[in-house]
């Protein structure tokens, strides 16, 4: 099972295991991550998900579709690397992939 | 560890915010989430979309996985109903004649389906949908080329009426008004929804009263009052909720159209808190009493009543908000348009599929309905939140940027 390791606004680190096809955010809330919101449950409908791609994975993940980037340009500290982690499928190519989290999510 | 109980009533949305959120505001007490279903909270939107679309499974609608609760130490009774709230004594009674007893107690209870008394409404292949298990029951049902009528074009209506098309059957909405989405949207709303679905091969009838369903123990059809006969293999009925108040009812708590809660969520007896579709609230943003069908609501509600039963008072006023997908049309509401005496368009919502309507009251925008405009949806949420209006003329402007619109 690959591995995400979150790291929030705070420095604190939690790795967690999930099964591939498994979403970001499903990573984070199914393990008691703290910092993801997620209220739609993964629809892409409130941008309360907002997570950073930790620059060595920027490539590998990709860019955000047109809808994910509409709602994106409304979150706190929008960054360059800002992604909605529940857009973010984790396969076993994405095995320690490195996700950080911001300070509020509203 | 404190002796402490937190019980929350009905496993719903709503409850499993609850519960997460009375461990984060401190409660060291004990915590159990009592529900008739058997099993944990799950998210219902998807139940008329992806779920029955067979596209997810079961488990990737629990809202935490049940391993999450055990970690957190909130107790799951799952499979019990609970027939009675006893508050003189503090305790509530299972349908086994068991007994808990709360040192605080939150009803989650959320709402129940409408039922239609028509004649044939018992019969094999005739169901409403609100529960898992009743996705489940109508997925044996469906098939390509087979035909399904629809009983309301609302929200959960057309939501079927989308999956069930995509699967091949052939579909029919009927709604009782002239239009479909008539108690929430402007007939410019109404009229595209209607022209979607028509493209889509959906049979939409308006201002269709049914007179029965009609078969012989199976379903095989609906008649009008107007004679009109539409064959069916399933027939689903949605035409509305009803909240789940009958226990706060019976043991004396404030009901009416929903459970009677203060900012803080508190009912008439404050050592209970209620949150979700269930309860009735004042909207500080509308200036009236709401009673929302929401997983917005359910999630913010239940944080704050979960910082109310720790001790932290902090007055509710979120704004709401909603969201329906339908085949490729990603709806998202900011809001609440009840009211409006004039509506602002931006792109063309005649044809193509990507417009968003502004409801305005006077010079105050009150809602917006924005199909495929995550933008318009947005920038509407963050106005509304902030207490702003809008410039009409930019927003009716497709050409200009949506944000100029806001900046007074």
């Amino acid at each position: 099972m690959p591995s995400v390791k979150f790291i929030a606004h705070d420095g604190t680190e939690s790795e967690v295991h999930v099964a591939a096809g498994t979403n970001v955010m499903h990573a984070a809330v199914d393990n008691g991550v703290r910092g993801i919101l997620a209220d739609c449950g993964g629809a892409c409908s409130c941008a309360t998900c907002h997570c950073y791609v930790d620059e060595a994975w920027q490539e590998r993940i990709g860019s955000p579709d047109e809808v994910e980037e509409q709602m994106l340009d409304f979150v706190m500290e929008l960054q360059p690397n800002s992604r909605l982690s529940c857009q973010i499928v984790v396969d076993d190519s994405l095995d320690g992939l490195v996700i950080r989290l911001p300070a509020s999510q509203i | 560890m404190s002796n402490a109980h937190a019980v929350i009533v009905g496993a719903s949305h709503a409850a499993a915010q609850l519960s997460v959120g009375l461990r984060q505001s401190g409660w060291e007490g004990g915590i159990s989430v009592v529900g008739s279903e058997a099993i944990p909270p799950y998210h219902r939107p998807p139940l008329s979309k992806d779920y029955l679309g067979g596209d997810k499974h079961a488990d990737e609608l629990l809202i935490r996985p049940a391993a999450f609760y055990q970690q957190q130490d909130i107790n799951l009774v799952l499979g019990t109903r609970v027939t009675a709230l006893d508050r003189a004594n503090k305790e509530i009674e299972l349908h086994d004649g068991a007994r808990i007893p709360y040192t605080k107690l939150a009803l989650t209870t959320g709402a129940a389906v409408r039922k239609l008394p028509l004649t044939g409404s018992d019969l094999d292949g005739v169901l409403y949908l609100r529960e898992l298990s009743d996705v489940d029951r109508i997925r044996g049902y469906l098939g390509a080329g087979k035909s399904a009528v629809i009983i309301g074009g609302g929200y959960i209506g057309l939501e079927t009426a989308a999956s069930l098309r995509k699967q091949g059957m052939n579909v029919t909405v009927l709604e009782a008004q002239p239009r479909v989405l008539q108690r929430v949207t402007a007939p410019e709303v109404s009229a595209f929804y209607s022209r979607v679905h028509r493209e889509e091969g959906v049979n939409i009838m308006t201002e269709a009263q049914v007179q029965a369903i009609s078969g012989e123990g199976r379903v095989q059809g609906v008649t009008l009052s107007d004679g009109t006969h539409i064959d069916a293999d399933l027939v689903i009925i949605g035409v509305g909720v009803i909240p789940a108040t009958e226990l706060a009812e019976t043991a004396g708590l404030e009901v009416d159209n929903g459970i009677v809660v203060d900012e803080y969520a508190r009912t008439s007896d404050h050592d209970i808190v209620a949150a979700g579709d269930c309860t009735n609230h004042y909207s500080a943003i509308y200036d009236r009493r709401l009673r929302l069908e929401s997983v917005q609501n359910a999630t913010d509600q239940a944080k704050l009543a979960a910082g109310t039963l720790c001790g932290k008072l902090e007055a509710y006023n979120a704004l709401p908000w909603f969201w329906s997908d339908q085949y490729d049309l990603k709806l998202q509401i900011a809001g609440l348009s009840q009211g409006f005496d004039r509506v602002v368009m931006r792109g063309d919502s005649e044809s193509g599929r990507s417009f968003a309507a502004f409801y305005f009251s006077g010079e105050r925008l009150l809602a917006v309905d924005a199909v495929n405009r995550p933008k318009e949806f947005m920038s509407v949420r963050r106005a509304l939140t902030q207490g702003q209006s809008a410039d009409p003329e930019v927003l009716a402007d497709d050409s200009a940027d949506i944000k100029q619109a806001f900046s007074t």
